[in-house]
């Protein structure tokens, strides 16, 4: 817990990785919906504490990775293991339960308090509330967010900045090994977005997580990435770190680096 | 008498009605919530239903509700009538607006929320009931809002079914053309249908998210509690006003019209005077519904008319001879019905063949042989029972010879008299004791060809009631011969054009009579 896991990922990379080293591995995997390929013979290892960020273009199949992950989708073929035990043996509640989820739009409950937002997954999981309270009072510290000030307030009464921290705050609850996020800040002004992207990587830093991201964005790519996973069309085309993804000769990897110079 | 001066002074019988009226519709749209949100719930959870699902919940919408009534009847058999069909009807009513909002309510819940839900390990069942019913729980109750509302409406149309509730009032006003009675009726039903919709609105209010500040929440959910309040103290004081007590009981039915009411107000009373009976009233059972409930069981007994049960009931062929019409009717229906006919009231209630007084003088008219030389320039209105029994309309015309401009139009029969009155049409059938024609200013012309049969007035009541109190029958013969065709027709017109109270009127008649 007390090693860097930025520096830790990126040291093993494209080391030849046992299952021990894995948190989630994808072989094989195909998913077709309504006669339509989306994802086609997926086959990588997500490491244990790093933060890979899966890039591409919309509708690339980087979210359709990130629900077969968390069993919102299950796949035509092949098989994903999360701690390695495949998805489809896991008791798809509990499966979630285990895995943190932040979605772009938040999906903050309207009809709940920040406190009972964030405690939703430590209440699932039947915690002591006493317990659940420290918890909430903790990430919201965590996020940048006054317990005193926030605890109450409903989801309309914050700004898109203090939402988003709040989704965060959420799906850390509860612990959980793995956090999956899907483009958790796209939705917010630019100054916003760069700072939270900026408490965001010192965050993961600190909190060891392995952490599966999805961005259409290069830079917060590289802000943020131990590797950056390259969809197109539903396949993956490079997964390095950034150093070698600045320096990768695929033509759609050289189309995102070239969109900054 | 003004509306104010009637509320006060039936403010029982108006408390009776409003209370059924009010049953009639909370147990018509609780079930309706019962069965609908499930349903809508379902529908969500199994996309390819919504469509056929919705089709039927709104094809039933779109039945007229007179017409649903008269299809249940016969589904229904004994239960045709009363409060049974009338709950239905408004159920199937109430279903759609329940139905599509609990349907749209959940599926209008942001797909962000439901995808995060879903997404953080919430089973269906938790993802159900605590994210997607509290956020559509307002849409929902609009939906059980516009299904009151409704319902308060229909359900005046369910007096015609002998449901009773506030209808009762509309309907005899329509009949006896008294716009007091109307007022009486809808006043209430428009309050209750007003209040429903504000406090169901003002539910709704509470429940949507996303408008309201702090502040402003507990100010509604002070009204709303209030509002609460006041309705529960109604229904606690409805209930103390319209409550009543045990004992040996008898019902007694009456047809729509005021003549059956004042009958059946004159066998009550005697009956209660005469017997330690105390008897209920089950009115406005128009058509042959008193026939059928009195077989049914739900009524003991009514007035019927010897013509009435010889044609339109055993389906004979109409003649002329008092004697042998009631003779045959009291044989016929101890051995078909185990019904029995008390001895006949005296007077002799047969069609009357109206026009305005003014015309039958200006042209001198004085049989109906006269008028038929006329009828090609007039217009006739007939009610819907004249126009379609035996001794009815086809015969009438063919005696007479009679031929109007247009065909005869089918109308309500206290409609029809307004109409004559008014000039819309120029001839109608009523009936020889009825209180408008002196009222209205109308003639009646002679029946010269003795075309109608004989109308005698006589209770009728069920064996089995007749052997539980063996002291019904003495008491009720006891008005044998007493009411002549005069009689009725002042008691008619005291109640139609003066007014006045039936139980009042008859009260009133019973205590002139030398017993």
């Amino acid at each position: 817990m007390s090693e860097s896991p930025e520096r830790d990922a990126r040291s093993i990379v494209d080391a030849p990785v046992s299952a021990g080293d894995s948190a989630i591995q994808f072989r094989d995997v195909n998913l077709a919906i309504g006669g339509k390929t989306l994802i086609e013979q997926l086959r990588f290892d997500i490491l244990r504490g790093e933060t890979l960020v899966l890039l591409g273009r919309s509708g690339s199949g980087k979210t359709t990775t990130l629900k077969l992950i968390n069993r919102l989708l299950e796949p035509t073929s092949g098989h994903i293991k999360v701690e390695g035990r495949p998805t489809i043996d896991w008791d798809p509640i509990e499966l979630r339960r285990h895995i943190g989820y932040v979605i772009q739009d938040i999906g903050l409950f309207p009809h709940f308090t920040v406190e009972r937002n964030i405690a939703l997954v430590p209440r699932l999981k039947r915690w002591p509330e006493e317990k659940t309270a420290e918890r909430v009072r903790e990430l919201l510290g965590l996020v940048g967010l006054n317990a005193e000030a926030f605890a109450h307030r409903y989801p309309r009464e914050l700004s898109g900045g203090q939402r988003q921290r709040v989704g965060v705050a959420r799906a850390l609850a509860a612990d959980p090994p793995i956090v999956l996020m899907d483009e958790p800040f796209g939705a917010l002004d630019p100054l916003t977005r760069a700072e939270l992207q900026r408490e965001f990587a010192a965050l993961t830093r600190r909190l060891n997580k392995t952490i599966v991201f999805v961005t259409h964005d290069i830079r917060e790519a590289y802000t943020l990435a131990s590797r950056i996973g390259l969809f197109k069309d539903g396949r993956l085309v490079e997964i390095a770190t950034p150093e070698k993804f600045a320096a990768s000769t695929d033509p759609e990897a050289r189309a995102f680096n070239e969109s900054i110079n | 008498m003004n509306l104010i001066d009637f509320l006060i002074r039936n403010r029982k019988e108006v408390l009776q009605l409003t209370f059924e009226h009010l049953l009639l519709v909370l147990l018509a749209t609780g079930a309706a919530a019962v069965v609908g949100i499930p349903v809508g719930i379902l529908l969500t959870r199994r996309a390819s239903l919504a469509k056929p699902v919705l089709a039927i919940a709104n094809i039933l919408q779109t039945i007229p509700s007179l017409a649903l009534f008269g299809f249940l009847i016969p589904i229904l058999g004994s239960y045709g009538i009363g409060r049974v069909p009338a709950i239905i009807a408004l159920f199937l009513y109430s279903l759609l607006p329940i139905i599509r909002n609990t349907f749209t309510g959940i599926n209008g819940v942001d797909p962000a929320v439901r995808e995060a839900a879903r997404g953080m390990g919430m089973t269906d069942w938790q993802l159900l009931t605590q994210v997607e019913l509290p956020l559509a729980l307002n849409v929902i109750v609009a939906g059980l809002r516009v299904a009151t509302v409704i319902s308060i409406g229909t359900a005046t149309i369910a007096a015609a079914i002998g449901a009773g509730g506030l209808g009762t009032y509309i309907f005899r006003g329509l009949r006896t053309v008294d716009r007091t009675l109307i007022l009486a009726g809808a006043l209430p039903a428009a309050i209750m249908a007003l209040g429903a919709d504000f406090a169901l609105g003002s539910l709704e209010r509470l429940l949507s998210l996303g408008s309201a500040g702090a502040g402003q929440r507990r100010r509604r959910w002070v009204l709303g509690i209030s509002g609460i309040a006041l309705g529960a103290a109604l229904v606690v004081f409805l209930i103390s006003g319209a409550s009543s007590g045990g004992g040996a009981r008898v019902v007694v039915g009456s047809k729509d019209f005021t003549e059956s009411r004042i009958l059946a107000e004159l066998i009550a009373q005697t009956i209660e005077m005469k017997t330690a009976v105390k008897v209920d009233q089950a009115t406005e059972l128009s058509g042959d519904l008193c026939h059928r409930e009195l077989l049914a069981g739900q009524i003991d007994m009514y007035v019927e008319y010897t013509g009435t049960a010889f044609t339109a009931i055993l389906k004979h062929q109409p003649i002329s001879d008092p004697r042998k019409v009631y003779d045959q009717v009291k044989a016929d229906y101890r051995s078909q019905f185990n019904v029995e006919w008390l001895e006949p009231l005296g007077f002799n209630n047969t069609f009357a063949i109206l026009v305005r007084g003014e015309v039958a003088r200006r042209l001198g008219l004085t049989t109906i042989s006269d008028a038929a030389r006329y009828a090609p320039q007039w217009r006739a209105g007939f009610g819907q029972d004249f126009m379609s029994r035996q001794d009815g309309y086809p015969g009438f015309a063919r005696t007479y010879g009679l031929r109007f401009t247009e065909p005869p139009r089918e109308m309500d029969l206290s409609l029809s008299y307004q109409a004559l009155a008014n000039g819309q049409v120029d001839l109608i059938a009523g009936n020889s004791t009825d209180g408008l024609i002196d009222k209205l200013g109308l003639v009646q012309l002679e029946d010269d060809r003795h075309y109608f049969p004989p109308y005698e007035a006589a209770p009728i009541a069920r064996r089995q009631t007749l052997d539980r109190y063996p002291e019904l029958g003495g008491a009720i013969n006891s008005l044998a011969g007493k009411i002549t065709n005069e009689q009725v027709r002042k008691l008619n017109y005291a109640v139609d054009a003066e007014k006045r109270e039936v139980r009042e009127v008859v009260r009133e008649f019973l205590s002139q009579l030398p017993n």
